[in-house]
């Protein structure tokens, strides 16, 4: 099936991974030391749940989620734990709780995992739930925890399974070098997630780009499965792969705005992910290694790398030959969406499905671009995947006007850099879009903060004025029982001012009479 | 070992707004080459006061506004505003006028509104918009051009064009000879006057062989240089296809009604500044509209507003005024033309 | 004056007139909502509480902007944001925050040091959200996610034993440098 290309726009954008695609997946080396982070790319920071100097082997739960957002991590070698700190990471704040494994070469595995899973006999819910203590999360770059996905989809319904290999982003081809490799482990994955969605349907998603990955999954489509499974190719069009793009192109509906793809009945996992789920069902491993395209004018040798979860970057740049001519930039993803990382002694993540070593050259005169303002032309709005107006959320943000901001789809914006990449006066876009995210987050915070202040002050000046009106009305009634008490015949006197404060009265003959 | 860090994407096209400009004033060549064969070298005088005028109005202004003014001057977009403001006046300008408009444009047109990109109104228009009203008469005192019907001869333009260029007299005689009132500007007096369109055409000294004598060719060179624009993508077509399309559709009913009442539309497509205009001036991106669906409203408007103008209006040629006019009406277009967001329901 | 002369007087008398019974109508008819401009105004207040405006909490401050007895320049912890909501709801010009008001602190909270803490329990009153927690003699402690930062308590305290210290949000930690 051909499908076309529903979303508005995009770029068609040079690929730059042919050759890097073709070869073989690369084993990883043994490392000595593994720098598991705590924040494994969804901003959801784990807990750890071992101690420093705990012994661990290869599989064992060293952290647990406080929320739905976050995956169980498990240790991806055996040996020691060494140290639980703040280390430099690949988060947004460069830096997060790190925890430190030292290797003792056995590679021992953890006694308490199963060694295979029949998935098929399973529950969906309880497989759902061993999903999750699995750890399997999105591979695709969002780390996202693939059982509160899957939770999602069961409630909503949402049972056609997308697989996405699209891999649009220039650079970035780990899961086209899987898809070549391991066709027949995507389509168990894909049985595994049917499984636990409850649905038949499955489609995988391949841009027209890799006609090797299409063929190998369409010899491994299992035969009994082809009524219900197929591959789509969809035009190499960037962002293909992105979720709401991709459903819109292979199944011609749209993900309401705000909403999730569950709301319009379709659950979308990374091919990556799908080949995880596989392994685990075959093998009972949780999720500890993950593909990696090592990449870039930088590299020696551009490959794809099989590596450990925590394996320090420098180590599959070693993989992949080493440093070469002048690396200045080392981005973690491909050349539109990837974070630009500050040191090699960053652990690999699950988020991460790409090492681009970038020289000048890759960096296509970006280093050189200067600022101007705003022309108007109009270009941003043309490639916009989400069809909304660059320019005028531009405008919005520069004069800090949130509502406009946000009416103009500040929000809706999928953070591709497609605007960006087009804008005659360079001005950064996507990056003031997600400044301009942040802003309209922390105000958010500080309005609800505001209303639970305002909410408790109204409550105080309502006790204090009930407890004044108590105490008023507590001393009247006992300034008129001492009245009873005295028997004092007198006429009320009316007393100066006429409200009953009359402590200064000797006697409690008479005060003024409360209305 | 460690990096640089800066956020993504870490990779840009390289259109930059100095080769938007310079391109813009490339296509502008051919015009130029026509207008100074037929017309003298008058336009070369005006682009060199309006060039100079216009670097110095924008220095001056950024540094009153305390900004940097090298980077500003560098991007391209003033001289275009100088050069679209002398291919739109006639050569025979006295240098003091056009240094006048050019300073209009500039400070008036832009830097009162805050710069590059910050302009509700088209600089250049705004600068001829002033000198049209405050100075008609020299304004419309456009050479005969010399062509094949024409009486006189480049060298004696030349040297009336620098004559009036300083201001200096001019014998009557030559006057006469070598200035007289545009093609669109005689066709009209024509009309005014009562005579039909067959009898104005049967004179031979209004329209030539497209549209009006002398401009037709001026215009030919601006469509060249406009599908030159096109093809490499610095403008896009909704505006001006739009703009030929509400200026042409009226004339053409018009014309089929009445042929004897006005110009029909391949006179009108070829007279005066409408390739100019439509393909050059029209789509300067900061006043337009900026959706594709408000870019057709605007340039239909100015079409019509043209075409309106041209058939009743006062001015000759009303491409400055109808531009203006939908440079206020475009907030209005870009605010109820927003394209649908993807995800969210239509409106 | 001749026939003309007088029909073009009428005819611009009767506009005026037109327009006039016609703005007098919706000016009577669609009155601005003048009732309820005072919790608009509070809405846009950022709830603090701390009186560095001069009046004795947010909506006393509210209810002096819609009488227009105070501008709305007065708030330190609203900051530019508030001034310019508060200029858009009102129809004014934004201005900055008169510095003669404070400084704006940031998000901070009060940290009582419960190693000193005598138990007084004068500080208990004197927060206008009721986020101190404590008994007669017992040590007291501030609910930080229902501190504003007021700092009303600090003066009723005897023995100094309550700080603010700011918060840490995102905004504050490692943020990746600006484009070159």
């Amino acid at each position: 099936m051909t499908a076309r290309h529903h979303f508005p726009a995009g770029l068609v954008l040079e690929a730059r991974k042919r050759t890097t695609a073709a070869q073989p997946i690369v084993a990883g080396e043994p490392v000595g030391r593994v720098l598991l982070a705590l924040d494994q790319g969804t901003g959801s920071v784990l807990e750890p749940v071992v101690a420093v100097g705990a012994t661990v082997a290869r599989g064992t739960v060293v952290a647990r989620p406080v929320d739905a957002f976050g995956a169980v991590l498990h240790a991806s070698v055996s040996g020691r734990v060494t140290a639980i700190d703040l280390r430099e990471a690949s988060t947004e704040t460069g830096e997060c709780p790190c925890i430190e494994i030292e290797s003792d070469d056995r590679d021992a595995r953890e006694p308490s995992l199963p060694s295979a899973v029949e998935f098929a006999t399973l529950d969906p819910a309880a497989l759902v739930e061993q999903l999750r203590e699995a750890g399997i999360a999105g591979l695709g770059g969002a780390g996202f925890p693939t059982a509160t996905k899957l939770c999602a989809g069961r409630e909503r319904g949402a049972r056609v399974l997308l697989l996405d290999g699209a891999e649009c982003e220039p650079w970035i081809c780990c899961d086209d070098a899987l898809m070549r490799a391991q066709a027949e482990g995507v389509w168990t994955g894909a049985a595994v997630l049917s499984h636990a969605l409850g649905g038949d349907t499955c489609i995988v998603a391949v841009e027209d780009d890799k006609p090797e990955a299409i063929a190998a999954l369409r010899a491994a489509l299992p035969d009994a499965r082809r009524a219900d499974w197929s591959v789509a190719v969809v035009p190499a069009v960037y962002p293909q792969g992105a979720e709401r793009q991709l459903i819109s192109a292979v199944l011609g509906v749209e993900v309401p705005a705000g909403g999730l793809p569950a709301d319009a009945g379709v659950t979308c996992q990374n091919v990556a992910t799908a080949a995880a789920v596989a392994h685990w069902a075959r093998t009972g491993d949780p999720l500890t290694t993950r593909v990696v395209t090592v990449t870039g004018s930088g590299v020696a040798r551009p490959t794809n790398v099989r590596a450990r979860l925590g394996t320090p970057v420098a180590a599959l740049v070693a993989a992949a030959g080493g440093y070469r001519d002048a690396p200045l930039r080392l981005i973690a993803g491909g050349n539109m969406m990837g974070r630009a990382l500050a040191t090699d002694a960053v652990g690999l993540t699950k988020a991460i499905n790409c090492i681009f070593v970038a020289t000048e050259a890759d960096l296509e005169g970006r280093l050189h671009a200067r600022e101007l303002p705003c022309i108007r032309c109009g270009d941003c709005a043309r490639v916009c995947s989400v069809g909304l107006l660059p320019q005028q959320i531009h405008r919005a943000v520069l004069a800090r006007d949130d509502t406009a901001s946000v009416r103009f789809g500040v929000r809706d914006c999928i953070d591709c850099g497609c605007c960006d990449y087009v804008c005659p006066s360079q001005i950064p876009l996507a990056w003031r879009f997600r400044e301009a995210r942040r802003h309209l987050q922390e105000r958010e915070q500080a309005t609800r903060r505001a209303s639970a202040a305002r909410t408790r002050y109204e409550r105080r000046e309502r006790r204090l004025r009930e407890a004044e009106a108590a105490r008023q009305q507590s001393f009247e009634a006992a300034r008129a029982a001492a009245r009873l008490a005295t028997g004092a015949p007198g006429t009320p006197r009316p007393a100066a001012g006429g409200s009953g404060d009359g402590a200064r009265e000797p006697g409690g003959s008479s005060s003024g009479e409360r209305p | 070992m460690r990096f640089d860090t800066s956020p993504a994407p870490h990779v840009i096209a390289g259109y930059t707004v100095p080769r938007v400009m310079f391109q813009v004033l490339l296509a502008l060549l051919p015009v130029g080459i026509v207008q100074v064969a037929l017309f003298g070298p008058g336009l070369l005088l005006q682009l060199a006061v309006a060039c100079v005028a216009a670097l110095a109005c924008e220095a001056a202004a950024l540094a009153m506004r305390q900004r940097d003014a090298l980077p500003a001057l560098r991007d391209g977009s003033v001289l275009v505003t100088a050069f679209l403001l002398a291919f739109s006046v006639t050569p025979l300008l006295p240098w003091w006028l056009t240094a006048l408009g050019t300073a209009f444009a500039v400070l008036l047109g832009k830097h009162v509104f805050g710069g590059l990109g910050q302009n509700p109104f088209n600089p250049a228009m705004v600068g001829y918009a002033v000198l049209l009203v405050s100075f008609p008469v020299e304004m419309t005192r456009w050479p005969v051009p010399l062509d094949a019907t024409g009486a006189g001869d480049w060298n004696s333009l030349a040297r009336l064009t620098l004559r009036c260029f300083y201001g200096g007299p001019v014998p009557a005689g030559e006057w006469d000879v070598y200035t007289g009132a545009t093609a669109l500007d005689s066709i009209r007096n024509g009309l005014e006057l009562r005579y039909t369109m067959g009898e104005l055409l049967a004179r031979g000294d209004t329209v030539g062989l497209l549209g009006a004598r002398g401009f037709e060719w001026i215009n030919v060179a601006a469509l060249a240089g406009g599908l030159y624009l096109l093809a490499r993508g610095i403008v896009r077509w909704h505006i001006p296809a739009a703009v030929l399309g509400g200026l042409l559709l009226p004339a053409l009913v018009a014309h089929a009604l009445d042929p004897g009442a006005g110009l029909g539309p391949l006179a009108h497509a070829f007279s005066g500044a409408t390739m100019l205009g439509a393909f050059f001036i029209a789509t300067d991106p900061v006043s337009a509209a900026t959706s594709d669906l408000g870019r057709l409203w605007y340039g239909a408007g100015i079409g019509v507003l043209v075409w309106t103008i041209r058939s009743w209006g006062g001015y000759p040629d009303g491409f400055a005024f109808a531009v203006l006019l939908m440079n206020l009406a475009a907030p209005l277009l870009d605010r109820y033309t927003m394209p649908r967001i993807h995800g969210r329901p239509r409106g | 004056m001749s026939a003309e002369v007088w029909l073009a007087c009428a005819v611009a008398a009767a506009l005026a007139a037109t327009c006039g019974f016609a703005l007098g109508w919706a000016a009577s008819r669609l009155p601005p909502a003048t009732d309820r401009l005072v919790d608009r105004i509070d809405a846009l207040l950022p709830q603090t509480q701390c009186g560095q405006c001069l009046y004795p909490g947010c909506r006393p401050y509210a209810a002096a902007i819609a009488s227009g007895e105070a501008d709305i320049d007065r708030c330190p912890p609203g900051g530019e944001a508030t001034v310019r909501a508060l200029a858009v709801l009102l129809d004014r010009e934004p201005k900055p925050v008169d510095p003669a008001h404070g400084p704006d602190k940031g998000l901070v909270v009060a940290w009582i040091d419960e190693q000193r803490c005598i138990g007084c329990a004068r500080c208990l009153p004197a927060c206008p959200v009721d986020a101190i927690v404590g008994a007669h003699r017992y040590a007291h402690t501030v609910i930080a996610e229902q501190c504003t930062g007021c700092e009303r308590c600090l003066a009723p305290c005897p023995v100094d034993c309550i700080e603010v210290r700011p918060v840490p949000q995102l905004a504050t930690l490692k943020r990746w440098p600006r484009a070159a």
